[in-house]
């Protein structure tokens, strides 16, 4: 049950990045560039999914349990770190650079489209050094 | 800043957006995991035992998305990404965005969606700096460089 729905949710996600343009990497950037010829789509897509997911985080903050009987995990750290912030300035850089998150870029991969796959190969290549370095 | 109306797809974003939303709640609700792809992704780095294959299925939904997408959408909203960087770009690019997501601990899916749905500060302030950082490097490439 469990792996089916996984599916589902990626799937419907990975739709979702479809539908609203985020694989389209001229259009992220086209949102980036606040100074040029701004495309203010990917608002919309951060609003629609922020408020549906309000109401969601809403109810599971108040259980301790998914409705299939498992587990919830909501994460606990509420640290403010050096690494949160310079880590995502070092994402942001990367992000403005190609116009590709890791949602959109595996998505773009799936299809075949090389350079995505480029991307997607390197990103993991930037994740495997993390954990080279954590584990030093 | 003058708006890109020729590019502007306010209709079709909220319904994506309201897409990666429910994606996110149905993940919580009956997962009870946050959906953040570069944490998904990451944790197969390497594989764990019994932790693997909820991953895999996940990303097995990832990629077929595009051909389900292909299928049953109007074939005017199936438009070809417009990828303008190159091979040295990408690469730089990639390395900076799977290093960048590690060490921030979340990337767009994570931070930006959920940890703004769930009103988390933490993801506030990572969501700020990774926006804040597109924003400039697209202002350097497009008007200074």
């Amino acid at each position: 049950m469990h792996r089916l729905t996984e599916f589902i949710v990626g799937l419907v996600f990975g739709l979702g990045l479809m539908l609203s343009g985020m694989t389209d990497p001229g259009k992220v950037l086209g949102f980036l560039d606040l100074f040029g010829q701004w495309d203010p789509s990917l608002a919309f897509v951060m609003g629609g999914a922020i408020v549906v997911g309000f109401f969601a985080f809403a109810l599971a903050k108040k259980r301790t349990n998914n409705f299939l009987g498992g587990a919830l995990n909501l994460p606990k750290s509420t640290m403010i770190e050096k690494r949160l912030v310079i880590g995502s300035l070092l994402f942001g850089a990367g992000w403005g650079l190609a116009g590709f998150c890791p949602g959109p870029a595996l998505v773009s991969m799936a299809t075949g489209q090389e350079k995505a796959l480029i991307f997607v190969a390197a990103m993991l290549l930037g994740m495997v050094g993390f954990e080279l370095i954590e584990r030093k | 800043m003058t708006i890109d109306w020729s590019h502007f797809t306010p209709w079709a974003s909220l319904a994506g957006g309201v897409l990666l939303g429910l994606a996110s709640a149905l993940f919580i609700l009956l997962n009870g995991r946050i959906l953040g792809i570069s944490g998904i992704l990451g944790g197969l780095i390497p594989p764990k035992r019994h932790d693997a294959a909820w991953r895999l299925a996940f990303l097995a939904g990832i990629f077929a998305a595009p051909w389900v997408f292909m299928a049953v959408a109007p074939s005017s909203l199936v438009t070809a990404p417009r990828i303008d960087a190159d091979v040295i770009l990408l690469v730089i690019a990639g390395l900076l965005v799977g290093l960048g997501t590690r060490y921030g601990s979340g990337c767009t899916s994570g931070h930006g969606v959920c940890g703004l749905a769930r009103l988390s500060p933490r993801s506030l302030v990572a969501t700020l700096a990774f926006m804040a950082a597109g924003f400039a490097v697209v202002f350097v490439v497009r008007h200074l460089l």
